[in-house]
């Protein structure tokens, strides 16, 4: 259940250009969140609230954390916020990554400011006992993050878009490289989880998608997606940000 | 304190409700608190049948406020009548139908659908919709044509009629006039001004459907200023609404002429903003010498 929470900045951190790593304490949703799931954050002065994925949980020590670019003024305030700051904070919110079970191969798919969601995720297949790859893609080398983390999960690849790290060029340039995969997930673009569910059409996919939010609690209709299945939308803050590829048109 | 008002087929415990399109159908505020707390719930929109509405992205932020071209996205009224006032009638709270349309055949589609549902308890004529016959003129920027839509809807409808006025024209009062004569029973205002963004990084507007509907804190002031004017030419009660967002600004609306009032785009801000609003506006009251909420109402009129 979304809960109104006031978390605490306990550390922050930059962690690649214009990205800024913050673990939040709050005994509440760093017990129920699923992978997947968001916050959704209020910056003073702001109309709208800010949602941000959940990119790791430690139950143990109550801390959730958060990965996010500084873009507009709204992330560039949170960014200046200092250690011991609290924020008002919903959550968590949507529906998370419906989880594989069995011995899968998993590959994670992730573009820029989507590779966080994925990290929760796949700590948690490998506790699951899935074998995971990921392919993370960023605009440049200055903007690679998490590459250690992700390689502790299992086989990683980096691409950039102008080369200057890993192999050039965009996610879908290296997927045909993955031997067998059983499922997959991915976070990014548009553009990209359109190239991507092009690229694989039969396997079974999971995409988490992004879109401006009035509400965040599904009440206003304002981040919506078509849906394949049924005529009209899909709400994406209350029945996403996370669906079955199948389910929804990019 | 006594917070309550009796307007028109509404007998309110308080002022505060929440504004259509900014609380669904109530279901998912009510994982936040107990909507029986609330005066009136007012619904979002319902049009003859089910609508998708726009392409994305529909919302925009703004210094203080937002613009959102949600394009009344609704699952029609026969579902909101079978599915979700029931789901609000389990509440002890008032029931208030916002209704849409291209047409005024819809709109008499829409009204009179809703004289099948016993627990709705006003209707909310929401006339900021273009007429698709009248080559897309909103009905509710020129008044024969609110005038009229005011006419077929109350004729169509049991329930008391609060006519929802469009701030985009420059003649507020003959237009809450002419819809008075026309027979409405109260008015609700203000809906969104027209408004629009630039998206620099692709140089095009950024909504979807280019523009949007202005809302939030910006809108107060002109609120306030249509219902102080509207309030001293009319005599029907009027529903206040324009970037609620304390116990100060409901006042400010109770002094300007309304006798009850909406809150929108806060909810997304603080979901918990319209019982807190309730609990704090007692004091509130008190603070400003007030005892009772009907001293409030339109008192701040210079005569
Ligand atoms: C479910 C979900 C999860 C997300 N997870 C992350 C994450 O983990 N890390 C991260 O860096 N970003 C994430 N984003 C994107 C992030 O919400 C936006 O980058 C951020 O809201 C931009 O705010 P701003 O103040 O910097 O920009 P501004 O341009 O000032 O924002 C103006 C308005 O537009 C909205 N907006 C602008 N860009 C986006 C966008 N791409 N998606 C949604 N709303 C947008 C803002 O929320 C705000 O309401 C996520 C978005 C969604 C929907
Ligand atoms: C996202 C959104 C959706 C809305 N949908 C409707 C609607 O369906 N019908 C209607 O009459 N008004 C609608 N409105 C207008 C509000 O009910 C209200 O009149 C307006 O937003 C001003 O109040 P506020 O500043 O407190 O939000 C909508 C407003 C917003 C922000």
């Amino acid at each position: 259940m979304i809960k109104k929470e006031r978390v605490r900045i306990q550390t922050k951190r930059k962690i690649a250009k214009d990205t800024i790593e913050m673990v939040l304490e709050n005994k509440y949703i760093s017990s129920i969140a699923i992978p997947g799931q968001f916050i959704h954050i209020y910056v003073d002065g702001h109309t709208l609230r800010r949602p941000i994925s959940i990119a790791n949980v430690d139950q143990d020590a109550n801390t959730l954390t958060i990965l996010f670019k500084q873009l507009g003024s709204g992330t560039e305030q949170l960014a200046c916020s200092p250690e011991g700051t609290i924020l008002d904070v919903l959550g968590p919110s949507g529906n998370g990554f419906q989880m594989d079970t069995g011995n899968s191969t998993i590959l994670l798919i992730g573009g820029g400011i989507g590779v966080p969601p994925l990290y929760y995720l796949g700590k948690s297949l490998i506790e699951k006992g899935m074998k995971i790859i990921s392919i993370l893609g960023f605009q440049s080398s200055e903007y690679v993050f998490y590459e250690r983390e992700f390689q502790e999960l299992g086989e990683n690849l980096i691409v950039t878009n102008d080369g200057s790290y890993g192999e050039k060029g965009f996610v879908t340039d290296v997927v045909h490289t993955i031997d067998h995969i059983d499922c997959y997930y991915s976070c990014g673009p548009i553009q990209m989880l359109q190239a991507v569910t092009q690229s694989l059409p039969t396997t079974r996919g999971y995409i988490s998608l992004e879109e401006r939010m009035g509400c965040g609690v599904g009440a206003c209709f304002a981040c919506v997606v078509p849906s394949k299945k049924e005529s009209g939308y899909r709400k994406i803050c209350k029945d996403g940000p996370v669906f079955n590829a199948e389910e929804v048109k990019l | 304190m006594d917070l309550s008002v009796e307007m028109p087929g509404l007998h309110l415990k308080n002022p505060i409700m929440p504004a259509s399109g900014c609380f669904g159908f109530g279901r998912e505020y009510s994982q936040f608190y107990d909507l029986s707390l609330l005066g009136a719930v007012i619904m979002k929109a319902a049009t003859r049948e089910e609508r998708y509405g726009n392409p994305t992205p529909r919302v925009a932020e703004t210094h203080a406020g937002m613009l959102n071209a949600i394009g009344l996205q609704n699952p029609g009224v026969e579902n909101v009548i079978t599915n979700e006032v029931p789901f609000l009638a389990k509440y002890n709270t008032s029931i208030i139908a916002n209704i849409a349309g291209s047409t005024l055949e819809e709109y008499e589609f829409v009204a009179r659908a809703f004289n099948d549902s016993p627990n709705v308890d006003a209707l909310e004529l929401n006339i900021s919709c273009p007429n698709v016959k009248e080559g897309g003129i909103q009905f509710g920027t020129d008044p024969a044509m609110a005038a009229r839509v005011t006419e077929v809807v109350k004729r169509a409808s049991n329930l008391p009629v609060y006519v929802k006025l469009s701030p985009n024209i420059s003649d507020i009062v003959s237009m809450a006039k002419a819809v008075e004569s026309a027979g409405a029973d109260g008015l609700s205002m203000i809906n969104t001004l027209t408004g629009m963004q630039i998206h620099l990084p692709t140089g095009k507007p950024l909504l979807a459907n280019s523009t949007g509907g202005l809302s939030g804190q910006a809108i107060k002031p002109i609120a306030i200023r249509m219902i102080y004017e509207v309030k001293q030419k009319v005599n029907i009660p009027i529903i206040g609404m324009g970037g609620i967002s304390t116990a100060e600004d409901v006042l400010e609306f109770l002094l300007a002429g309304a006798s009850a009032v909406a809150v929108g785009t806060a909810n997304f801000q603080n979901p918990f903003i319209c019982a807190e609003l309730i609990e704090a506006l007692p004091s509130t009251l008190n603070k400003y010498g007030f005892n009772s909420l009907q001293d409030t109402i339109g008192k701040g009129i210079a005569i």
